[in-house]
C-alpha cells in the first residue's frame, strides 16, 4: 500500500576539486556513514539502497554491483539509476518511490562523482548522438553559451545581471563548510573573469568537483518513529525529451515550465513567490539564475534582474535560493541533483546551521541535465 | 525522389578516454608494500573480525567501521580456477591459454582473484595449496600485477 | 499479491546484428507493438521507464537515444526515468511508481546491441579497476571461476551442464525471436571449442541485438481494459558482495533471499509443486541449475539432475526456459524483461508453440546484474 514518505537524514563529504585519498568507494562510504549518523541509524535499519552517477566519469560499468563495499548494499535490494546531470535528482526521487510504494520502509540513496578521475568535457561530449550530433556538439558549456546568448538578445539582459546571480551565490556558499568553493567574489570580478563561451566567464559557471550525497527517505510510520521533524515530500515531476541537441529550443525551458506546472496544479500553488520558503536550483551556470526562475513562474519573462538585483533571491530576501552556494559552488554531477534535496530537507527540518533560512514550510528542490531535462521535488515541513 | 538500393552504413566510433583512478590512502599503502617489499597486507574489521584481502578501508558489512592492518603470508588455498582459451589482446596479460584463480591466504577470510603459473593445467585442484611469486623488485610498479602469479605451494614447473 | 498487471508487451527478434535500425527505432517498433498489444495509445502512459547502459552504447547519458521513440516527449513530456541494469530491475522501478499511487500506466522499454561494443571490454570494466581489472578478467573469465567452484563443491559434471545447453537450444526452436535454435547433443557440446575451462562454447549464450517493452498498469486501468491482465504476484531484489573472493561463488544468497521475499509476497511456500513454468537468466549453462537450486526448486547440490533428469524439460514437471533461455539469445539488459515477456506470455497461454503444457497459475521470471549473478531480481506472475 502506499504510504507518505519523509527524509529522515542527510550526509555529504567535503567537497573539493580532487580527493586523491580516498577511491570512490570510499567517498561513497563517507556520505553514507555521514547520513546514518545524522539519522542516528545504522546499515541494518536500511530496507534498500539506490544508487547512481554518470559511467563515463569513472568508467565504471554497473556501478551499483562495483560500490556495494561502500554503500553498505551487501544482501540488500540495490538499484542503479543514472540521467545524466539530473542523476541525483532521479535518484531522489526513486528514493521516494521505493518507499512511497510500500514495498521498503527505509531507503539510503546516494549519488556521487570523482570528476577529477577522467575529463569531464571530453565524457560529456559522448551524450550526443554519434551520427549527427557528436561531431558539432562540445560539451555542455557552448549549449548553455547559446541558451544564455538567446536569452540576452530576447530581453536585453546584461552579461552584469547573470554575474549579480553567480555574486549571490558564491556569497551563500561561504556559508557552507562542504562547499567546494567558499569564497564570495564581486561583480567586478565575475567580469573581469576569463571568457571562456561568450556570454559565459570562469566565474559564472560551477566546477568539477569529488563529493557524494547520501539522503535517508522512510515511509510514514517509520519516519515519525525516527525523525522528530522529517522532511515530507510533498509532490515530484520529471520532463524529459529529445534525442537530438538540434532539437532543443534554447529559448525557453520547456521540460522545467512543464515540470512546474504539473508540480504546482498537484499541490496547489498559485504564487509560488510567495509561497514558496526556500529554493535549492540545480543552476549550473548564472544566466540559468535569471531565465529559470522565470520559467518557474516567480516573475514574467525578462523580468527576473529585477529579482534578482532587489535582493529577493539572496538569504533575508522574499525566497532565497541555493543557500548552500548552489552548483555554482560545488558540482560533483552524480551527487549534485541529490545535494539539491538534501540541502532542502536540511532548511524544512530546520537544521541547516549556518544557512539555515528562518521558518522553512516549503522547499524545491530541481535538477537539469540531459537535453535540457527538468526534475523536481518539492518538501514541506507537514506532511502532504 | 531518385532511389538507392537499400544500404545499412556502419559508423565506425570509438570512445577512448584517459582515466586517472585514485588508488587511496587504504590501497597505496597495501600497492606500496607490495611494491616495496613483496609484502601482502589484508585488513580486519575490529567489529566482527572479518580478514578482507584485497584489504578495505571501511568493514563493508559493519558499514561505519574503518579496519586495522593485519600481514599475511603470501600462501594459502586455491578456491577456484579456469584456464583461459580465448584470446582478447586488448585486456590480457598474457598470450592464451593461462590460468586465473582464486585463492585464499591464510588467516584471510576471503579470496584473491589473480594468475596462476607454474603447474600443468590438468594437474589444477581446488583445495591446492598455493604460494605467491613476486616480480623482481626492479620491475614492480606499485600494481597489483606486482605480484606476478601463484603458483604451486614449494616451487612449481619452472 | 499486488495490485500492478502486466497489460501489453512486445519484444523484437534477436540478432547477431540488427545492422536495420538503430537504438531508437528498435525501442519505437516494441513501444509500438506493446501499445498495440495491450490496446492503449501512447496518450494513455503517464510514466515511462527506459532502460539502458551507457557502456554497452558507447553513449553518456544512454537513455538520450531513445526519449522520442518511447513516447515519454509526447505531448510537451510525461514523467520518466531511467534504471541502469537489468530489465527486470527497470520493471521493478515502474511498478514502484504506479504502487506509490503517483501514476497509472508504466511503459518500460530497454534496448541493447552487443554487436556494437566489445564485450570483453565492456565487461571487464565492472571489475574493480587496483585489484582485477588489470588481469584482464572479463564476464567469461570470471563465470568460468564460478562455474569450476559450483562442480567442485557438488560433484556436479561438465555433462550436467551440457544437459542444459541441449535443453534449452532445443527449446528455441519453438521460439520465433530466438537467435540459436538447434538440435545438440550433449555429445556436442561438450566437443565444442574450450573457451575459459570448465566453460566451452555452446555453454556460452550468443552476443545479440534487441529490444523489449512492457506496460505496467494499477489494477484500477488494468481491470478496464479487454485483455486479460497478468499480475505481478511477488516481487524482489538483492545483492552480495562484489570481489569475487568474497563471495562463496558455489552459492547465490542475494537470489535466496529475494527469491524467499517474492515467494511470500505470492504466497508461494512450496515453488517446485506451485511454479509451473520458469523464465531464468541463464547466461552460461551452469547458471541454470545454480539459480534453481537457490530458488528453492531442488536442495543444494542438485542442481545438475535436473536437466539431466528431465525435470526442468519443456514437457517436464517443471518446465525451465522453454523460450530457449538466455543461453539462446542475449541481448544484454533486454534478457531478463524478455524472461518476463516470456513467463507472460506463459500465464496469458499465448506462448504459441512454447506454451507448456497445463494452466499456468504461477511462472517465475529471473534477472541479474554484476559479475556472476552478484545481483538478482526475482518476479512472480499470475493470473
Amino acid at each position: 500500500m502506499s504510504q507518505r514518505v519523509g527524509i529522515i537524514g542527510f550526509g555529504q563529504t567535503y567537497h573539493r576539486s580532487r580527493r586523491d585519498d580516498v577511491t570512490g568507494i570510499e567517498l561513497i562510504n563517507e556520505a553514507v556513514r555521514s547520513a546514518l549518523e545524522d539519522a542516528e541509524l545504522t546499515i541494518k535499519d536500511i530496507d534498500a539502497v539506490v544508487i547512481g552517477n554518470m559511467d563515463h566519469f569513472e568508467a565504471v560499468n554497473y556501478v551499483d554491483t562495483w560500490s556495494v563495499d561502500g554503500s553498505g548494499a551487501w544482501m540488500k535490494p540495490l538499484i542503479k539509476l543514472t540521467t545524466g546531470g539530473t542523476t541525483g535528482s532521479t535518484l531522489g526521487i526513486a528514493g521516494y518511490h521505493h518507499a512511497a510504494s510500500g514495498l521498503f520502509d527505509v531507503v539510503l540513496v546516494i549519488g556521487w562523482e570523482k570528476n577529477s578521475e577522467s575529463d569531464t568535457t571530453g565524457a560529456i561530449i559522448t551524450c550526443s548522438d554519434p551520427i549527427f550530433d557528436r561531431f558539432s556538439f562540445s560539451g555542455a558549456l557552448p549549449g548553455l553559451a547559446v541558451e544564455a546568448s538567446a536569452y540576452i538578445k530576447r530581453y536585453g539582459i546584461t552579461e552584469e545581471d547573470a554575474a549579480r546571480v553567480a555574486v549571490r551565490d558564491r556569497t551563500h556558499g561561504a556559508n557552507n563548510p562542504y562547499a567546494q568553493l567558499q569564497t564570495p567574489v564581486t561583480v567586478e570580478e565575475v567580469m573581469k573573469s576569463p571568457m571562456l563561451s561568450w556570454p559565459i566567464k570562469l566565474l559564472d559557471i560551477c566546477p568539477r568537483s569529488d563529493g557524494a550525497a547520501a539522503v535517508i527517505f522512510a515511509g510514514e510510520r517509520k519516519a515519525r518513529q525516527m525523525c522528530p521533524q522529517p522532511a515530507w515530500v510533498h509532490s515530484t515531476a520529471v520532463r524529459h525529451s529529445h534525442a537530438y541537441f538540434c532539437d532543443v529550443n534554447y529559448e525557453e525551458l520547456h521540460t522545467l515550465e512543464g515540470a512546474v506546472r504539473e508540480l504546482y496544479d498537484h499541490v496547489g500553488i498559485k504564487e509560488p513567490l510567495k509561497e514558496l520558503d526556500v529554493v535549492e536550483l540545480y543552476q549550473p551556470y548564472s544566466f540559468a539564475g535569471l531565465k529559470w526562475i522565470e520559467a518557474m513562474g516567480l516573475c514574467k519573462p525578462g523580468e527576473s534582474p529585477r529579482l534578482i538585483w532587489d535582493g529577493a533571491t539572496d538569504m533575508g530576501g522574499e525566497l532565497p535560493f541555493n543557500p548552500s552556494g548552489g552548483v555554482i559552488c560545488t558540482n560533483c554531477i552524480g551527487a549534485t541533483g541529490l545535494l539539491r534535496i538534501g540541502e532542502a530537507a536540511l532548511q524544512v527540518m530546520g537544521r541547516a546551521a549556518g544557512r539555515q533560512v528562518p521558518d522553512v514550510n516549503l522547499a524545491l528542490a530541481t535538477g537539469f541535465g540531459g537535453a535540457y531535462w527538468s526534475d523536481l521535488m518539492l518538501l514541506g515541513r507537514r506532511p502532504w | 525522389m531518385t532511389t538507392s538500393p537499400e544500404e545499412h552504413i556502419i559508423y565506425d566510433g570509438r570512445i577512448k578516454m584517459p582515466y586517472t583512478w585514485a588508488a587511496g590512502k587504504t590501497s597505496s599503502y597495501f600497492l606500496t608494500q607490495l611494491r616495496d617489499y613483496g609484502r601482502l597486507w589484508g585488513t580486519r574489521c575490529p567489529d566482527c573480525a572479518m580478514v578482507y584481502m584485497p584489504p578495505r578501508k571501511n568493514c563493508p558489512r559493519c558499514v561505519v567501521t574503518d579496519t586495522t592492518w593485519v600481514e599475511l603470508p603470501p600462501r594459502g588455498v586455491l578456491e577456484t580456477f579456469t584456464v583461459v582459451h580465448f584470446s582478447e589482446p586488448s585486456l590480457q596479460p598474457m598470450e592464451p591459454p593461462y590460468i586465473y584463480g582464486i585463492v585464499r591466504l591464510d588467516g584471510a577470510d576471503t579470496g584473491l582473484t589473480h594468475l596462476v603459473s607454474e603447474i600443468e593445467p590438468n594437474r589444477l585442484r581446488s583445495g591446492m595449496r598455493m604460494e605467491a611469486a613476486f616480480k623482481k623488485l626492479e620491475q614492480r610498479r606499485g600494481e597489483i600485477t606486482d605480484l606476478l602469479y601463484f603458483r604451486p605451494e614449494g616451487g612449481g614447473r619452472q | 499479491m499486488t495490485d500492478i498487471a502486466i497489460v501489453g508487451a512486445a519484444q523484437t527478434p534477436y540478432q547477431r546484428c540488427r545492422d536495420d535500425a538503430n537504438f531508437a527505432e528498435m525501442i519505437y517498433e516494441v513501444t509500438c507493438g506493446a501499445l498495440a498489444d495491450a490496446g492503449l495509445g501512447i496518450s494513455d502512459i503517464d510514466n515511462f521507464i527506459t532502460v539502458s547502459n551507457d557502456f554497452w552504447d558507447g553513449r553518456t547519458i544512454s537513455s538520450m537515444a531513445v526519449q522520442d521513440a518511447c513516447g515519454s516527449s509526447f505531448e510537451g513530456g510525461r514523467n520518466v526515468s531511467t534504471v541502469e541494469g537489468d530489465g527486470t530491475f527497470g520493471l521493478l522501478y515502474g511498478m514502484m511508481r504506479i504502487l506509490s499511487g503517483a501514476y497509472q500506466t508504466t511503459l518500460v522499454v530497454v534496448h541493447c546491441k552487443g554487436s556494437e561494443g566489445n564485450m570483453r571490454q565492456i565487461t571487464n570494466g565492472m571489475f574493480d579497476y587496483i585489484y582485477t581489472r588489470p588481469l584482464g578478467i572479463e564476464a567469461i573469465g570470471a563465470a568460468a571461476l564460478q562455474a569450476r567452484r559450483y562442480m567442485d563443491s557438488y560433484n556436479i559434471t561438465e555433462e550436467d551442464f551440457a544437459h542444459v545447453s541441449v535443453k534449452n537450444r532445443g527449446n528455441a526452436l519453438r521460439n520465433p525471436h530466438a537467435q540459436l535454435a538447434a538440435e545438440m547433443t550433449v555429445e556436442e557440446v561438450m566437443a565444442s571449442k574450450p573457451i575459459a575451462s570448465p566453460l566451452k562454447l555452446h555453454d556460452l549464450s550468443p552476443i545479440s541485438d534487441g529490444a523489449a517493452a512492457v506496460i505496467l498498469a494499477h489494477r484500477n486501468v488494468a481491470d478496464k481494459l479487454g485483455r486479460k491482465p497478468v499480475w505481478v504476484k511477488g516481487i524482489a531484489h538483492c545483492s552480495e558482495a562484489h570481489f569475487l573472493g568474497d563471495r562463496d561463488l558455489a552459492e547465490a544468497p542475494a537470489l535466496r533471499d529475494a527469491s524467499r521475499r517474492a515467494y511470500q509476497m505470492a504466497g508461494i511456500k512450496k515453488p517446485f509443486a506451485e511454479i509451473d513454468v520458469v523464465e531464468l537468466y541463464d547466461a552460461f549453462s551452469y547458471m541454470e541449475p545454480l539459480w534453481l537450486e537457490e530458488l528453492g526448486f531442488c536442495p543444494r547440490g542438485k542442481g545438475g539432475e535436473l536437466a539431466r533428469l528431465g525435470a526442468t524439460a519443456f514437457d517436464g514437471p517443471v518446465p525451465v526456459n522453454p523460450s530457449g533461455g538466455v543461453l539462446s539469445a542475449h541481448a544484454v539488459l533486454v534478457a531478463g524483461l524478455a524472461r518476463v515477456i516470456e513467463a507472460a506470455l506463459q500465464v496469458r497461454g499465448e506462448a504459441g508453440e512454447r506454451q507448456v503444457e497445463g494452466p499456468v497459475e504461477f511462472a517465475l521470471a529471473h534477472g541479474i546484474n554484476g559479475p556472476c549473478g552478484q545481483s538478482h531480481c526475482v518476479v512472480i506472475l499470475g493470473e
